[in-house]
């Protein structure tokens, strides 16, 4: 059955507290959720009050400054800090988005940070994504065809290009895969928002010849039809794209070419 | 499920794991005719229902005699398949979701459509035994 407690090695408890400096005027409390598999340790949640005088507007501001000038043991990803690479996506206030381009002013209250729900955790902040990186690598995310090799590019008309459109900005960030209940219930043969989306992007282009074998690749109850379009997938995307929508369209191509 | 610690000491390769026994290419059928059921679901019953408030107050006979008459059965008739057959695609695709104990998962299974198909003939023959025997 679905597990719906947590079990008893993953409860988690109430952790350290550190205070901001004396004189800061605007305080924020960040709660941050903080795992070490090498301790034995259950999970816990440390309280950071950060002075948002000396701290950049965004949530990944704020981690960074934490862990520069707080405590350099919390461990989390980053690379871009402007919305391009989805290497600081996390659960941020309740909703998985990514730190670097979501503000700390919208957030009322304490700014609660998790790492995406569901997947194992490898330390605080930091999930263990290979199970979705593998399922990319599943749905052979390259251009297939077998006309030869033209010795320029392959064209497109702008009508075909834009068919491309809200999936060629899909940064792999995995916000949509892991607010999904259908993958937290059936992570290891759903193939999940994120990666539907991007199965649709080859079946939708132009240029690949390979759509009834990705088509055959993704029709099955488990991969494919695990969706029951709760759309958690496309509230969440912090690139405004719409996975619930690709994976409706493989649907309707499935039944279009029966 | 995927998360567990003794899975993940498995060595077997993510891809490996991912790819599994392939794909079944029969996923669009049963989606398809959940959503047909669904459908004709929809005039039939509305007509059930507004059939049950015009006969509300009549007694037995008028019940008996409503359900006799060759529109009507029919009606009936197909009602009670869509509406189990219906039942029994989405009841199966609820435990697939929610139950991951392999015994439990085929039992229930079963249950779900043995049941249904129970129910359903029961229906049908109760319609038929009114309908045929006047």
């Amino acid at each position: 059955m679905v597990e719906f407690n947590l079990p008893a090695n993953s409860r988690v408890t109430r952790g350290q507290a550190h205070k901001a400096a004396a004189g800061a005027k605007r305080v924020k409390r960040f709660k941050i959720y903080r795992f070490d598999p090498d301790s034995g340790e259950n999970p816990r949640v440390d309280t950071y009050e950060v002075d948002l005088d000396t701290c950049g507007p965004m949530v990944l501001d704020a981690l960074i400054k934490i862990k520069n000038e707080m405590d350099s043991t919390l461990t989390f990803r980053r690379s871009c800090r402007e919305g391009v690479c989805g290497s600081c996506a996390f659960n941020i206030d309740g909703t998985n988005t990514l730190a670097c381009t979501k503000p700390i002013r919208e957030i009322r209250g304490d700014v609660k940070v998790y790492p995406l729900p569901h997947m194992p955790v490898i330390k605080d902040l930091v999930p263990d994504l290979s199970v979705p990186y593998a399922q990319y690598a599943s749905i052979e995310p390259w251009l297939k065809s077998d006309t030869p090799a033209p010795t320029a590019e392959r064209l497109q008309s702008i009508e075909e290009r834009r068919e491309l459109d809200g999936m060629w900005e899909c940064i792999l960030c995995f916000c949509c895969q892991t607010s999904c209940p259908s993958y937290w219930w059936n992570g290891d043969r759903y193939l999940g928002p994120a990666i539907l989306l991007q199965a649709y992007r080859w079946i939708a282009d132009s240029r690949d010849e390979a759509k009834g074998e990705r088509l055959d690749n993704v029709d099955d109850p488990f991969r494919l039809y695990r969706c029951h379009t709760i759309m958690n997938c496309t509230n969440t995307c912090p690139k405004h794209l719409n996975p619930g929508k690709a994976i409706a369209s493989i649907k309707h191509l499935l039944l279009k070419r029966r | 499920m995927i998360n567990t610690p003794q899975q993940t000491k498995k060595l077997q390769s993510k891809l490996g794991r991912v790819r599994g026994l392939g794909s079944t290419r029969e996923g669009v059928h049963h989606w398809w005719a959940q959503r047909m059921s669904a459908v004709a679901l929809l005039p039939l019953s509305l007509w059930f229902v507004y059939s049950l408030i015009t006969l509300t107050g009549t007694d037995y006979e008028a019940f008996h005699a409503w359900a006799g008459e060759f529109g009507n059965a029919v009606f009936l008739v197909l009602l009670v398949v869509t509406m189990f057959h219906h039942a029994q695609l989405g009841l199966q695709v609820v435990i697939e979701d929610y139950v991951h104990s392999e015994v439990w998962k085929m039992g229930m299974l079963l249950f779900v459509k043995y049941a249904t198909v129970l129910f359903a003939a029961s229906a049908i023959f109760a319609v038929l035994k009114i309908a045929l025997a006047g």
